[in-house]
């Protein structure tokens, strides 16, 4: 294989919402031996949506490949929770965990834990705050703090443990906080989960796009789709990932894709506003991925109904797109990091001591 | 069956095992060679289904919310680090099938509504295995990592856990049928709103069991109040029957039936062949439990001062403490006595008893009371005792190796006890509801607002 192909043979994301829990497993696993690259959990609030970390968690000990990505929200949680929460994800995962950051911008979540509803600007804060504490907490136990030193009678060393000492900044819009630390976890396995928003949530005065890995991009269309992902990617520059985001109703078991959609709205099963939506055949399908791969790094597909969607993508689509060479092979038991071509990163304590011993000289 | 007089308590005749895999304590061997990782998943996994096959209730996961200090630095010598409760149990619900998934979740620094749903959450994903283990905090020192800081008082505690576990049993309440409608939940409180449309359904235990493990009157009368199961501190046999009596008059008290609050005491395992080399294994794990560092560090933490340059192998400090209370080892649940009486009142004792720092420490330690030391049959006998009275429904097991530690409990003992009629063969049912025994609650009406 050429570097040109490999470079531009991308990653399939899909997310997993309508499995529900009952099916979780078989769906996960039916994606995962399908060759997607990620399975992701919506957690915004819906009638029987279970917790989407938890979601993630369940599916780590039955799949070995795949990277499990759940929403979580920024606003109305504690940091300190998530940050432990995703590192477990980690742990149970095998490395496979990531973070798609929400800002939920709602008054019921708000009255849910007494607090005032965050909207507008503010929404970005809470959620840069929250990513910032989260990645502080991570790195807080350098990777080899656990020493279990039997002459010592130490188990950590504490030199390697460090207060993360967070404060929300002095234009912080909501009530402002403090975070200590360190972490109760050891570091995660990746050192650092990639963190993924919506393109929309990240720039100058939002999350910082250092302070994220891959951006979730949307359009109106299929079409616009394109023009999109190169706009974000100039936007945001080459560092950060870019993921387009696209519903997809098929042609399936005899009955065409319209008729399908049609019948689907009218169910009232609806996917976000302002997401390109592809209606239409397999092959079809194939063609519009394989030029948005060409464009963006991977693609995270919305099936309209997961198993019909997915019994179509695993048979028609995802062959069609290894054979053209636009589609990475899965990765085997590689990390998150590793699928988005990311360095395992050391802690941002880990120098400090030596830097302290040096400053002296 | 005749119509039992509930408020008469009744023995079952049985007995039940669970586990406590305690992530942060000084109980936990981590110097011997078959000690293994307390973070991998392998060591959880590995734990849960050998408790699985041994026909266990329940596994229990602690929660951490601060990292343990030692005069003023993160303690170093004991084990530490420790998963999410539920996300640990989210990943452990998909490799076991029967035994009870517990989370210790605090309510001082959880709130609410996102408590409930994901217990709720755990509670479906696990088909109706999931347990809240609800315990309580008011140091602003744990709070230093949280939004809201510290804002409880330590009088408050019990109210507002109480105010708490009652909203989100409202929330699991809240639906008129398993499958829906809900009615939205209000709760009013002294320090926050909770307004909330609950979004999950019932589960197939109807709602999550409850453990509660206060022991003052307070944490008494509220677990007798609200709990299914008290995770308690009286395992010898002449306290638990009186922890027992206590319970049930309260249960009484509070308008629940005598057998209505199950109790699992905290317990230590030291198992042998012989009692002769359970003797001796006892005294290899304290060893390996209590070292040189740890013992000097444990009367740092009374002394409120560094105490390295005192011989392990000596007397007790001389000196007396630097401080008037103690509190210089933070997040053991630790309460704070006078420091200088604890000193004067131990150097005497050890004196009398010709004890070394690291002898004295060790006798201080290690869990004395809830240790049952012995031969398999010896201790499935004594054990067969509690059963016949009903002074315990089952015992919580603190493994000292992770993740061997069960392992001949379940190959050993746990056949003795089926042997005798004491112990279940198999689980009675696939939530942990079913397999404790525990009647669904009666849903609460009045509860919920018109």
């Amino acid at each position: 294989m050429s570097t040109f192909e490999e470079r531009k043979a991308g990653f399939l994301a899909i997310e997993l919402d309508g499995a529900g829990y009952q099916n979780l497993a078989a769906a996960v696993l039916a994606a995962e031996s399908a060759g997607f690259h990620a399975a992701t959990f919506a957690d915004a609030p819906a009638p029987g949506r279970v917790n989407a970390l938890q979601r993630a968690a369940f599916v780590g000990p039955v799949t070995r490949n795949i990277a499990l990505v759940p929403e979580v929200d920024t606003v109305y949680t504690e940091p300190f929770h998530i940050s432990t929460q995703l590192a477990s994800l980690d742990y149970v995962s095998g490395g496979r965990a990531g973070w798609i950051v929400t800002a939920v911008d709602s008054s019921e979540a708000a009255a849910a834990v007494g607090r005032s509803h965050v909207s507008g600007e503010a929404l970005a804060q809470e959620a840069a705050a929250s990513v910032e504490v989260g990645r502080r907490l991570w790195d807080s136990w350098e990777d080899d703090a656990v020493i279990r030193d039997v002459a010592t009678g130490r188990y950590l060393d504490v030199d390697k443990l460090h207060y993360v000492d967070f404060e929300t900044p002095a234009d912080f819009a909501g009530p402002a906080y403090s975070v200590k630390g360190p972490s109760i976890i050891p570091r995660p396995l990746q050192g650092q989960l990639p963190v993924l928003a919506a393109a929309s949530l990240v720039g100058e005065g939002l999350v910082p796009v250092d302070s994220v890995d891959a951006v979730l991009v949307s359009a109106p269309t299929p079409e616009l789709l394109v023009a999109e992902v190169r706009d974000v990617r100039a936007r945001l520059g080459a560092a950060v990932a870019v993921v387009a985001e696209l519903d997809v109703v098929l042609d399936s078991r005899g009955q065409p894709a319209v008729s399908r959609f049609a019948s689907s709205a009218e169910s009232g099963s609806t996917a976000e506003a302002g997401r390109a939506r592809f209606v239409g055949s397999s092959a079809g399908l194939a063609d519009v991925l394989d030029s948005l791969l060409k464009e963006a790094d991977g693609v995270r597909l919305h099936p309209a109904v997961l198993d019909v969607e997915l019994e179509e993508l695993s048979r028609l689509v995802l062959p069609e797109l290894r054979q053209r060479g636009s589609l990475r092979a899965p990765l085997q038991d590689g990390t998150f990091r590793d699928l988005l071509g990311l360095e395992r990163p050391a802690s941002r304590y880990a120098n400090t001591t030596i830097a302290a011993i040096g400053s002296e000289n | 069956m005749t119509q039992h007089n509930r408020a008469i308590f009744q023995p079952t005749g049985q007995i039940q095992f669970g586990i406590f895999f305690q992530g942060v304590n000084s109980g936990t061997i981590w110097k011997a060679s078959e000690s293994g990782s307390q973070t991998d998943f392998e060591s959880f996994r590995r734990i849960v289904q050998t408790a699985e096959r041994g026909k266990f209730a329940a596994f229990f996961l602690g929660e951490g919310l601060r990292l343990r200090e030692h005069l003023g630095r993160p303690h170093a010598l004991d084990v530490a680090g420790r998963p999410d409760a539920q996300t640990m149990l989210a990943a452990l619900a998909a490799v076991t099938r029967n035994i009870g998934l517990v989370a210790t979740q605090n309510t001082t620094y959880n709130d609410p509504a996102d408590l409930a749903h994901r217990l709720s959450s755990l509670d479906l994903i696990s088909g109706g295995r999931a347990a809240w283990n609800v315990v309580t905090t008011d140091n602003a020192w744990t709070g230093a990592n949280f939004r809201r800081g510290g804002y409880l008082d330590h009088a408050d505690r019990y109210k507002h856990a109480e105010a708490f576990v009652e909203t989100a049993k409202r929330i699991w309440d809240s639906w008129e049928t398993s499958s829906g409608p809900a009615r939205p939940v209000l709760h009013e409180g002294q320090h926050y709103t909770v307004d909330v449309t609950p979004r999950l359904a019932r589960s197939a235990q109807y709602r999550p069991v409850l453990f509660q493990a206060g022991d003052s009157p307070d944490g008494r009368d509220f677990a007798a109040r609200q709990a299914d199961v008290i995770f308690s501190a009286h395992p010898k046999f002449d306290d638990a029957v009186e922890f027992r009596r206590d319970i049930v008059a309260r249960s009484v008290a509070a308008g629940r039936g005598a057998n209505a609050v199950q109790i699992m005491p905290a317990s230590e395992f030291i198992l042998a062949a012989t009692d002769q080399e359970a003797q001796e294994k006892k005294a290899w794990v304290r060893s390996l439990q209590i070292g040189p560092q740890q013992a000097i560090a444990y009367l740092e933490q009374f002394w409120g001062r560094e105490l390295t340059e005192y011989d392990p192998d000596g007397p007790l400090p001389e000196i007396d403490p630097a401080v008037e209370e103690t509190s210089e080892t933070r997040g053991s649940g630790f309460h704070g006595a006078k420091a200088r009486q604890l000193a004067d009142q131990w150097r005497a004792e050890a004196k009398d008893k010709g004890l070394s720092i690291r002898q004295f420490v060790t006798s201080r330690t290690a869990r004395v009371d809830a240790t049952f030391t012995g031969s398999y049959t010896a201790i499935a006998d004594h054990l067969s005792e509690y059963a016949r009275v009903g002074a315990v429904d089952g015992f919580n097991i603190s493994p000292w190796l992770i993740p061997t530690g069960l392992d001949d409990i379940v190959n050993h003992l746990v056949p003795e006890l089926q042997e005798r009629g004491v112990y279940p063969t198999d689980y009675r049912g696939t939530t942990l509801r079913e397999n404790l025994g525990i009647e669904t609650p009666v849903r609460s009406t009045e509860s919920v607002p018109a």
